[in-house]
């Protein structure tokens, strides 16, 4: 993956930076140019939210056949979250037992390496979540 | 707007093909398919091509005019067409080529899809298929096109008591069904445990509740009605179609047991063709995971949300059963090269209409429908056919 391909993602990768629209009020992560609700109505009133960080899961999967970038990882957890702003994203849970990981587990976000490009390439760094107290 | 039928059809054997490369496919189908039907080449119109990514599995764009000029056809000139649309990129192909005929601009037109998948590595194979997802924001993240599934398949088993048993069953059916199919990939029958006990790809699905990567290619010849009996005594009449869009990742979808795509597409088709699910005997359903079997019957009203894993493991689906779903074998034991799914789809529906499907023969089936996925579920194609009377 090209360098700047990722550098423009980074505000949401790194600080849960997602989009608020100015007309309904519907919450969106990563930030969207146009509200799924409203439209051209929302064009240009879509405001920058952070995240709070917290959320429970919604799905997930333990995941045993991974790309090579993530053979180190595996068995990891995946899971789709839904944050407590109501969006949902997809990500890793981590620091847990992949048996204990349950359907509406509270979890937290993390700062984590995701992966690199080959053994001396560019690492990548973004969220995972872990269990919340 | 004119009827159009479908009157040839072609398919290679699906597998590992490894002594064929994929032009060498798409040509064995493409001839195929302009024999069965009775035309000469002369006759076409126009050639669309479904597939995924021969760009990242090849190397090679621009596939529908190399597929025409191996064909023997450079020197017609014909325009072509090549369509993108994840693992629906073939469905959407026919649904274009019927498009432009109904329209009149054509008369004739071939619709093939290929896809060769084995000149590069599993894991490599594993990454383009997830490129159907998002990038961004499932893939980079770890999510592998399997793990999408399987938090579709553990949020199914979470709020409609779906079984990994049941789901097993899919796969069970799927490869009876392929092994009476000489064209499969997979021509064993293998039993629950099998299923149960192979390895996780990502739990709760194993490496037998999914489709296997494989080399192949299908072929269609599209017609317009008003001419279609000139070349053959069975024209097999496109009754309806049906296509929908959905969010690209699975995280924002309305409902993770439910692919509204498929629901919308459905609706489409069968509002197009004025029949309602009761009337289809046949269909192949996309079965690339045993959950995306269970979920289409249940999104395309077969049976009631929910209860899409009790229905198979009662056999409603089986062979002759309520509806026969997935007599090829699905994608699962005939095959998934992904650009000919959807095409190797109504040529399995086109037999069994026309009574050709040998062993695997539905009784007395009139209507028979595909239902063909892109990506997680953000694109889905059906199709609804009947015998011309």
């Amino acid at each position: 993956m090209a360098i700047p391909r990722f550098w423009r993602e980074i505000p949401s990768r790194y600080n849960l930076y997602g989009s608020k629209c100015g007309h309904c009020g519907t919450l969106d992560f990563p930030p969207r140019t146009v509200c799924p609700e409203c439209g051209r109505r929302s064009v240009g009133k879509m405001e920058r939210v952070k995240l709070g960080g917290k959320g429970t899961v919604v799905s997930y999967s333990v995941i045993h056949d991974a790309p090579a970038q993530y053979e180190m990882m595996k068995p990891y957890v995946l899971a789709i979250i839904e944050m407590a702003e109501g969006c949902r994203l997809t990500s890793q849970v981590i620091d847990v037992d992949p048996a204990a990981v349950k359907i509406g587990m509270p979890v937290e976000a993390a700062f984590r390496k995701l992966g690199s490009e080959g053994e001396a390439g560019v690492i990548h760094y973004g969220y995972k979540f872990r269990p919340a107290g | 707007m004119r009827d159009v039928a479908v009157i040839g059809i072609g398919e290679t054997a699906f597998g590992e093909l490894w002594d064929k490369s994929f032009r060498d496919l798409g040509i064995e189908a493409g001839l195929l398919a302009i024999e069965d039907s009775g035309i000469t080449a002369q006759d076409l119109d126009a050639i669309y091509v479904g597939n995924m990514s021969a760009g990242k599995f090849i190397d090679q764009e621009h596939v529908s005019a190399l597929v025409a000029d191996y064909s023997g056809l450079a020197d017609q000139h014909l325009p072509t067409v090549r369509i993108e649309g994840g693992g629906a990129c073939g469905a959407i192909a026919i649904l274009q080529a019927r498009m432009a005929i109904a329209s009149g601009q054509h008369d004739i037109v071939i619709v093939g899809g290929a896809e060769k998948m084995t000149d590069v590595s599993d894991a490599r194979a594993g990454e383009i298929l997830s490129a159907t997802a998002d990038q961004e924001w499932e893939s980079v993240f770890g999510a592998t096109f399997a793990g999408l599934y399987a938090m579709m398949a553990r949020r199914h088993m979470y709020e409609h008591g779906t079984t990994r048993e049941q789901m097993a069953q899919v796969a069970v059916k799927n490869h009876k069904n392929g092994a009476l199919n000489p064209n499969a990939q997979f021509q064993r029958e293998i039993t629950l445990d099998t299923v149960l006990k192979s390895g996780w790809v990502a739990e709760p699905l194993t490496v037998f509740d999914s489709a296997p990567l494989s080399d192949g290619a299908a072929a269609v010849v599209l017609c317009a009605m008003d001419r279609a009996r000139k070349f053959t005594d069975t024209p097999i009449r496109i009754l309806g179609s049906g296509q929908a869009s959905d969010f690209l990742a699975l995280h924002d979808r309305r409902d993770l047991t439910t692919m509204d795509a498929t629901v919308v597409a459905g609706k489409r088709a069968f509002h197009a063709a004025s029949l309602t699910p009761e009337h289809v005997k046949v269909a192949e359903v996309h079965d690339n995971f045993t959950i995306s079997e269970i979920m289409a019957i249940e999104d395309l009203r077969f049976v009631k949300k929910g209860l899409g894993g009790m229905a198979t493991e009662e056999g409603e689906t089986a062979l002759n059963a309520k509806v026969s779903v997935n007599t090829s074998g699905g994608l699962k034991a005939r095959g998934q090269p992904v650009g000919a799914v959807g095409i190797a789809q109504a040529v399995e529906v086109v037999r069994q209409l026309r009574g050709e499907a040998g062993k695997r023969q539905v009784q007395n089936a009139e209507v028979g429908l595909t239902h063909t996925l892109g990506g997680t579920g953000a694109t889905a194609v059906v199709h609804l056919f009947g015998r011309a009377n």
